[in-house]
This record gives structure tokens, sequence and C-alpha cells, in this order.
């Protein structure tokens, strides 16, 4: 009866191998947490867009943030990728069509050598602005889940539009001008 | 005497020719036979580097064994890598510059990859303590232990000698 009036009474001492367990297996949790996040975020459809910087194949230095007061237009986009070859004549009529009304076209390819991006841009005659994403940095940014994605960016730097299928002319035409009249 | 300067004049200009002979043919061999050609690069040697490196574009499966057109052109630059005379090393630095650390089967151990390194080892060391503290309870001697350890007479001593008494008294009613 005493022993237990006793060890009511006094308080526990701190397990603290048990509190390292916890810590770590809380640990271990946030990591796997950080993780499943990372890997089911969803593409940005509105809000601001991440910024950021590209090198282009012609040694051009392109700045999203510098972009303010244009409709930017980005395509990620590899010369493996078969939908991307659908896409190709369209975007580069849409920016014929767009280069001279305050649009920017930018277009990022995504694992892909060098050389067969030249190539690719060659044989569809594509003039826009494109470069690699070294490190795949900006399309973890985007969160991109393939190819062809493409983002339009509004003049206040912000998603108005997204897009994971091959686009025509008509559907970036009606996209952009929408952009355009915001 | 002009006959003698004539010979020594003579004895040079033969061991002058030699000499100019002798260090052209190894050069004449050089011109003659161009140094052969590389021996060609091998699948083996290809996919010996190429299942170190997983393609961004198809996750989870080793770059030898994707059948993707993006994983085949990998394994091209790969080839032509070899071919330029660049080690393992230096192929799989490119790789990961160009398209990132994830790209990298075995992850380089340094800023947050170090996790990777840390977690399993903390988490064995856990599993471990976890284990033998649950062995020692299960052991029998522990049990028994435990047992005894309640079997201590117990001290009354700060109870009221009246409260003690009376429970005794109840107890052995109770037990009878």
């Amino acid at each position: 009866v005493t022993q237990d009036a006793q060890a009511i009474a006094q308080p526990r001492a701190v397990r603290w191998g048990q509190v390292a367990i916890w810590v770590a297996v809380a640990a271990i949790l946030v990591v796997v947490w950080l993780g499943l996040a990372q890997t089911f975020a969803a593409q940005p459809n509105n809000g601001k867009a991440p910024d950021f910087t590209l090198q282009t194949f012609d040694g051009q230095t392109f700045r999203l943030s510098e972009q303010r007061g244009k409709v930017v237009l980005v395509n990620f986009w590899a010369s493996w990728c078969a939908p991307c070859e659908e896409e190709a004549p369209d975007l580069q009529a849409a920016w014929e069509k767009y280069q001279d009304k305050g649009v920017v076209f930018i277009g990022i390819a995504y694992v892909d050598a060098d050389h067969k991006s030249k190539a690719f841009m060659e044989k569809f005659g594509i003039t826009y602005m494109n470069g690699p994403d070294l490190g795949t940095k900006i399309s973890d940014d985007y969160n991109i889940k393939g190819v062809p994605e493409t983002f339009i960016i509004n003049r206040d730097g912000e998603v108005t539009y997204f897009a994971a299928v091959p686009l025509d002319l008509a559907t970036l035409s009606a996209e952009l001008d929408k952009a355009l009249a915001e | 005497m002009r006959f003698s300067r004539l010979l020594i004049i003579s004895g040079i200009g033969v061991m002058l020719t030699a000499l100019e002979v002798a260090v052209s043919i190894p050069r004449a061999h050089a011109q003659q036979d161009p140094d052969p050609s590389p021996a060609p690069i091998t699948d083996d040697q290809v996919n010996e580097i190429a299942n170190q490196l997983f393609c961004p574009v198809c996750e989870n499966i080793p770059l030898d064994v994707c059948g993707t057109q993006a994983c085949s052109d990998w394994r091209q630059e790969i080839r032509a890598m070899l071919a330029d005379g660049k080690s393992e090393a230096e192929i799989k630095q490119y790789f990961a510059s160009r398209y990132g650390q994830r790209v990298l089967a075995t992850p380089e151990a340094s800023g947050a990859n170090l996790l990777v390194w840390v977690l399993p080892v903390v988490g064995a060391v856990i599993g471990l303590g976890v284990l033998v503290v649950a062995l020692r309870q299960m052991a029998p001697g522990a049990l028994a232990a435990e047992v005894s350890t309640s079997a201590v007479a117990p001290d009354y001593s700060d109870l009221e000698p009246e409260y003690v008494a009376r429970f005794e008294r109840e107890y052995k009613e109770f037990s009878s």
C-alpha cells in the first residue's frame, strides 16, 4: 500500500532514452512528409510565378522578374518528347503572331542534351529564346510532371494559365489574348 | 695528309648519315603506321556507368534498363564521353551538375544529402535499443525480479497505527 502511494506521490523520472526515440521518429516522419509534399506538389496555376534565371542557347541571360509589364509564355519541352514536336509549329506561329504585342516567349529544355535541343529548334524553325534547365532547378520550382507544360504569366508576374498538354495556335491565341486584356 | 683528312671527313659524314637514319626510322615508322583507332566503347562499359544514374523523367528506373528516348539519349552521351576519354567520375559529375544531384544512385554525403546516410544508422541504433529493452523485459528472470521486488515487506511507518491495525484486521477477515 505504502509503495503504491509513494509511487503515485513521486513524479516519474524522465526517461531520456524514450524521449530520444520519439524525437528521432518525429524527425523521420517530418523528412518523409517533406519528401511526399514535394513529390505531390502541383504546378502553380495562379499567384506569383516562381522567378528564375536562364542562360539561353545563344548566350543571353533571361530573368523572369525583369519581364514585368510584359506577358510571358514559359514552355517546358524536350527534343525526345513526341508531343513537343506536335506543339512546336504552333508555338512558333504564336510567337510570330504576338512578338510585337508585348509578349515574351521563353522555352526551357528539360533533361535534354544541348546539341539535341538545338537540332530540334532548327528542325522546327524556333526563333524565340530557349535555354537548358541546368540542374532541373526551374522545373523543380514549377513542379512540372512531364513535357510539354506551358505557363502564361501576366504583366504583374502572376500565373494566369497552365496546361500539361500540347497546345494549338487557337488555344495559345485565346489564352494570350486573355492575359493581354488583364 | 690530304688523304687522311678526307678519310676523317668521310668517316664523320658516314656517322652523321647513320645517326640521321637511326633517328628517322622510328619517325618514318610512325608516319607510315598511324595510331590504331581506339577500341569501340562496349554496351557493358556504358551500362556500368548508366546503372549508377537515374534519369529524372523515369523515376526509380536505373538508366541502364530504362527504355525511354530520354534515357537512350543519355546512354549515347555516356558512350560519347567515354570515347572522348572521360573517366567514370567525370561523367557522373557532368550529369549531376547538369541535371541535379538526384540523378546519382548514390548521393554525395554532403549538405541535406547527409540525412540519407545518417538516418538509416540512427534508425538501426534506435531499433536495436528497442529490441534490447523488449528482450530484457520479456526474459523470465525479469518477471521474477519484479515479483520479488513487490514482495518486499511494506513499510507502514508513515501511516497512522490505527489505520494499519484496521487494515490488517479487515484483510485477515477477508482472507479467512
